[in-house]
């Protein structure tokens, strides 16, 4: 099937430790340069990934992100450097991977994957890797690879501990293995599990599971050794704790179980339960109020009380003088709370506190609450610019 | 006794414990014994109808209790029980 692959002298050098290898040798090597992977989301996972990938020769390496690159993705991004802050990374991305190897094809997708593009983009390639950020897109990206039949392979990080696993790869026999909704069905409310922008992430942790996500994919394409399918593995850096738990199909998969229900792609900021449904956010609508309309409200001395809903340790970083009742113990401390006048509530980008004020509004019936839009983020850009930003 | 292993994101609720020793017995058992010394971790593990939550999985060993049976696996002295929640960082 790869009897069309050839290569140059030039290649042949650079993959000699490959085509040396048992079990791997030329044929694995065709297979990698046959193979088309689209790794998803240029991040933590998606820079050891993609450089792995490009230096093992796979012959067409696409890639999703819509951000751009910014200070703090240095600690772990290593595919960035400082002269690449502000460019779309998906770009930047490009070029290092391009200069790594010139024999292979690179294609950039600088969007967000949507349940619009999703099927569009993905169907183009064998294998995806997952290294996205958040609920929805882990759905998104596991529902097209089911409903288009391509292989998920799967890493997810959080503080120090990380899982890895492939998903809906169909073996030898021709059984397809489990995919992220047997494992998960439904994703945990909002809030509960923090992103690693607000929970923090070890930088190397992202290095090593995305690194053990490139050795999958090769294995996928190449066909060499046994895949993850089937298996979860885990691993905590703090304890150097791992574990390899087996994981199956479940009946009741909405996509491919006994009775399938969903035939397509779906909303899944709804399903994640990002969308409040209508009648609650109407009867409890969060007020806003902007960085530069706060900015005024400080500089007249008005009247006003500023609650930081973050933890103690975003505040040591940049505060704007807010009193500091984390999300986790507002409850507590609701008796600081003016009722009488007007309360500005923040966090590091406004979710947070939007979270904190329909609480507030709801259980303790306040109507003087004004969440700062963007949060101290949007300050540090707008307001003052010499706060330091994470 | 037995051993659960608590996840990061649920060491909020168990006083920064990433292991805790409960009563064996079935795993339910177990877990019940986990939630009666940090009650906060009930509303996280089980929803309204006392089953555990579709972001959450407990496993016995490597098996997956859904694979055994269910709640009432039986838990042996010195097993381990890991908690597994959907965790979604990858930037």
């Amino acid at each position: 099937m790869s009897a069309e692959i050839k290569f140059s002298s030039e290649e042949l050098a650079r993959y000699s430790r490959h085509i040396i290898l048992p079990d791997f040798n030329i044929e694995g090597q065709k297979k990698l340069k046959k193979g088309k992977v689209l790794v998803v989301g240029t991040g933590g996972l998606g820079a050891p990934l993609l450089l792995y990938l490009a230096a093992a020769g796979v012959g067409t390496i696409g890639m999703v992100d819509f951000d751009v690159v910014d200070d703090s993705n240095l600690q772990r991004q290593v595919l960035f450097t400082r002269d690449d802050i502000g460019q779309p990374k998906v770009l930047a991305a490009k070029k290092r991977l391009e200069a790594l190897n010139p024999y292979i094809k690179f294609i950039a997708h600088q969007t967000s994957l949507t349940s619009d593009n999703a099927m569009d983009i993905i169907k183009d390639y064998d294998v995806i890797a997952d290294g996205t950020d958040n609920f929805p897109t882990r759905y998104l990206v596991n529902d097209a690879c089911v409903l288009l039949g391509k292989v998920n392979v799967y890493a997810s990080i959080y503080r120090f501990e990380g899982q890895a696993t492939v998903f809906n790869y169909t073996d030898k026999l021709g059984i397809t293995g489990p995919n992220y909704r047997d494992l998960f069905p439904t994703p945990p409310p909002p809030g509960l599990v923090p992103s690693c922008a607000e929970g923090g992430v070890l930088g190397v942790l992202p290095g090593i599971l995305g690194s053990i996500q490139a050795s999958e994919v090769i294995k996928v394409i190449s066909g060499v050794g046994e895949t993850l399918n089937g298996r979860l593995f885990l691993f905590d850096a703090a304890t150097f704790e791992t574990r390899t738990l087996k994981i199956k199909r479940r009946k009741d998969n909405p996509l491919n179980g006994e009775n399938p229900t969903q035939k397509g792609l779906i909303d899944y900021q709804q399903f994640c339960g990002f969308e409040k449904p209508s009648d609650q956010s109407e009867k409890f609508p969060v007020k806003t109020i902007n960085v530069k309309q706060l900015h005024n409200l400080i500089s007249q001395k008005a009247n006003i009380q500023i609650v930081d809903v973050r933890e103690a340790y975003e505040y040591e970083i940049a505060n704007i003088h807010g009193e500091l009742m984390p999300k986790s113990e507002v409850t507590a401390h609701v008796q600081k709370i003016a009722k009488d006048k007007q309360v500005i509530v923040h966090c590091r980008s406004g979710k947070r506190s939007a979270d904190v004020i329909e609480l507030l509004q709801e259980k303790y019936g306040f109507e003087n609450l004004y969440n700062l839009e963007g949060g101290i983020l949007a300050w540090a850009k707008e307001i003052d610019h010499s706060m330091a930003t994470y | 006794m037995a051993k659960i292993i608590i996840p990061t994101p649920l060491r909020k609720f168990t006083s920064n414990q990433a292991a805790v020793a409960v009563q064996s017995g079935t795993v339910i058992e177990s877990i019940r014994d986990l939630t009666l010394q940090f009650p906060d971790l009930d509303k996280h593990l089980f929803n309204e109808d006392q089953q555990l939550r579709g972001f959450v999985r407990v496993f016995i060993g490597e098996d997956d209790i859904e694979d055994l049976q269910g709640h009432d696996t039986p838990v042996q002295q010195g097993d381990t029980i890991s908690i597994i929640p959907a965790i979604a960082g990858g930037i």
